[in-house]
């Protein structure tokens, strides 16, 4: 948005005012990510910048917080750091122990999320699909429900899935499956935004010039549509896989301590005793978002490439 | 008309129409098979757990489990009847039952909901209740005088039978009188009523707040460049990627007492080293942090509404004679009107039932009904807890029912 040449003073003024507002803005928006990174370095327990941070002393900084994660909840932190050393890493740290689960929870409820979600949303985008507004808005409904609601139904649900039928089953409170159960209903509604958003610019006639070519449905579906939809199922993956591991209320509710995850420990961090360490989980959680977020952009172009439309 | 179209048939002599009408059903149902098993997973992992938790806020059998002959009692005798001997001579009853089966505590929980202290009064009197003699009226009203209340007994009613809306009068601020009436609870008890309307004026601050934030920037992304603005859309997105917990810990380290901001002000000697300013654990915390984490899903629908706003509008006006203030007002900003409703909606519906933040920098005063609704809980207030969320649903549904309408679900974006 160019200064047009006929502006007068008053609106030079406000142009150039208005331009620093968006910086302003802007700079709302990013500091808080960015002032966690060079805070997580800090030599001290402090939550703010020390006279060393800021003469760029090398004493100001160190690795310390990023190696309270990895000690964290060792058996023997002060043990020589051989092969056993990381083997007692590998089992025993507490933000370890975090991140496996963490990472093992949002791979399954992504695969659910993704696979029910792209079906649904092949469905959703047919002309003739009956009472589509209606499915729609129940499908995306969980990321508009306030999230303790989702929690509190979910607790009692899971400590007795089978009272609706008037008898017990077990729980599945405090188990791996019931904590992937409840993220992937919270992933789907991203999976279906994302996919019906991608099948849009589908053109409907390669799939029927398959079919008269004589592919069998499922062969026209895994040949045709998936490698050309691929790159709206893969954002929508991302995004069901970043809410999954970004997931706290709902994994407080009904996990048990097995299952622990990395918010839920930067939860506790937060509400009880807060540390620098904190703030290294946070730099590196940054760093994914930033890497994840490149990937689904790359998708994003590679998509509008694929069907032909041009970005606007 | 009907005659041509009636002789139409297809090659193997079935009518068209016929033939279309099967091939139809046959596609929607084909459709429809493609969503079933995700509308029956989400059926039973969130609808069915919503309504199974909703229905507690209605249905509640602590008391009239545990008391069979009162339940009696009460059916026989309507509202207003006298408290004679039968009736106390059933309290007895149940209460000697209760201490046999141990449910005294749970029964007086469920009459405690309502008037709250009488759970003792179970517990107390059920203790002793196998050696209560006739009359039984004396011998209770001995045992503590709280037996002879009127509210007491009105209360003792409306639980006897499991189905029940005083957990809907007690979180709309309002009680029972002893003849069968309702009335507001006095002033200073009033809590609930008030946090929704508290909710709800936070949430329409946080909302205006990104409104004024998000529309520069999206003005601005609009109308760059495509490859500058891509570069600046990066600002908006990386925070919308990056966990909640996370921006949230970064506005504690910023905001605290001895915190980055606070601390940049005394050192430029704007406030004093006594003086730093408390920004955060108390509403000022929930309102900044809140806007920061809501503000992408604004500019995200405005952003997309403004880029396809053509500018020679705004020029044909320029040209005309209009003012760039007149411009903005009367060409530009109508324009931009679906955008802005659509973000208000979504932000304003995400915030009312916001939960991490409050709990975690609110303080105090910064706490929303959802933070309520996890007290009850974890005081397995359970009941209640369901009667607030089921206000609370009521009042986002409807939110969503509204942007349905007026947006469109199929045009949410994300990025």
């Amino acid at each position: 948005m160019a200064l047009p040449v006929y502006a007068d003073p008053l609106e030079r003024l406000w142009y150039y005012t208005y331009h620093v507002i968006c910086v302003a803005i802007f700079v709302f928006l990013i500091s808080p990510i960015l002032i966690i990174m060079p805070l997580s370095f800090n030599a001290e327990p402090y939550f703010t910048f020390t006279q060393k941070m800021v003469t760029f002393d090398p004493e100001g900084y160190s690795l310390r917080w990023y190696d309270l994660l990895l000690t964290h909840g060792m058996v023997t932190p002060d043990a020589p750091r051989d092969a056993s050393w990381w083997e007692d890493v590998w089992a025993n740290a507490a933000w370890v122990k975090a991140a496996k689960n963490s990472v093992i929870i949002g791979f399954w409820s992504t695969i659910v999320a993704t696979v029910l979600g792209t079906l649904a949303a092949l469905g959703l985008s047919r002309a003739e699909m009956p009472y589509r507004r209606l499915i729609m808005a129940i499908l995306i409904s969980p990321m508009i429900v306030p999230i303790i609601i989702i929690a509190t139904g979910l607790f009692f649900f899971y400590s007795n899935p089978c009272a609706m039928f008037g008898f017990e089953c077990g729980r599945l409170t405090s188990t791996y499956t019931g904590v992937v159960l409840a993220h992937a209903t919270l992933g789907i509604p991203f999976v279906i935004i994302t996919v019906t958003a991608t099948l849009i610019g589908f053109d409907q006639s390669l799939s029927r010039a398959a079919a008269s070519l004589g592919a069998s449905p499922s062969r026209t579906f895994f040949k045709i549509v998936l490698p050309l939809i691929l790159p709206g199922v893969i954002s929508g993956a991302l995004f069901a896989f970043v809410t999954s591991f970004d997931e706290v209320v709902a994994v407080l509710f009904i996990a048990g301590p097995d299952q622990q995850t990395i918010p839920r420990q930067m939860w506790n961090g937060i509400r009880e005793a807060i540390s620098p360490a904190i703030l290294s989980v946070a730099t590196i959680l940054v760093l994914i978002s930033i890497a994840l977020l490149a990937t689904v952009e790359l998708l994003r172009r590679r998509s509008e490439r694929i069907r032909g439309v041009t970005p606007q | 008309m009907t005659d041509a179209s009636s002789q139409l048939t297809t090659a193997d002599g079935r009518p068209l129409k016929a033939a279309l009408a099967a091939a139809q059903s046959r596609a929607r149902r084909r459709a429809f098979l493609l969503v079933a098993p995700l509308l029956l997973f989400v059926v039973v992992t969130f609808i069915l757990p919503i309504g199974q938790m909703l229905q507690r806020s209605v249905y509640h059998d602590g008391f009239s489990n545990s008391a069979p002959a009162l339940g009696e009692w009460f059916a026989n005798n309507p509202d207003g009847s006298e408290l004679d001997e039968s009736a106390y001579a059933a309290l007895a009853t149940d209460l000697a039952q209760m201490k046999k089966d141990k449910t005294a505590g749970e029964a007086g929980t469920r009459i405690n909901y309502t008037i709250p202290g009488t759970r003792s009064l179970f517990t107390s009197s059920a203790r002793g209740a196998d050696k209560l003699e006739p009359p039984y009226k004396e011998a209770l009203l001995a045992l503590d005088a709280k037996w002879g209340e009127p509210l007491v007994w009105q209360a003792m009613r409306q639980a006897s039978s499991p189905w029940t809306s005083d957990f809907y009068l007690i979180a709309t601020d309002r009680q029972r009188t002893a003849d069968g009436g309702v009335e507001q609870v006095p002033e200073n008890e009033r809590i609930y009523l008030w946090l929704f309307g508290k909710t709800f004026v936070l949430s329409a601050v946080i909302t205006f707040l990104c409104l004024i934030l998000a529309f520069p920037i999206a003005h601005l992304l609009a109308t760059l460049p495509m490859a500058k603005s891509n570069l600046l859309m990066i600002l908006v997105l990386l925070p919308f990627w990056t966990s909640l917990l996370v921006r949230t810990t970064s506005w504690i380290v910023l905001l605290q007492g001895q915190g980055v901001v606070n601390n940049i002000l005394v050192s430029l000697g704007v406030i004093g080293d006594d003086g730093r300013i408390t920004m955060i654990y108390n509403q000022t915390g929930t309102i900044i942090v809140m806007t920061h984490i809501l503000l992408p899903f604004m500019v995200l629908p405005l952003y997309s509404v403004m880029r396809t706003i053509k500018p020679s509008y705004a020029r044909a006006a320029r040209s005309l004679g209009a003012t760039s203030w007149t411009t903005f007002r009367r060409i530009y900003l109508p324009q931009t009107l679906p955008g802005i409703g659509a973000g208000a909606l979504l932000v304003f519906i995400l915030a009312v039932g916001y939960y991490i933040t409050p709990a975690l920098v609110g303080g105090a005063d910064g706490q929303l009904i959802s933070n309520l609704i996890q007290f009850h809980m974890s005081k397995s207030n359970w009941s209640l807890a369901a009667a607030l969320s089921a206000m609370l649903l009521a009042g986002v549904l409807v939110l969503y029912w509204l942007y349905d309408r007026l947006v469109g679900i199929d045009k949410l974006k994300l990025g």
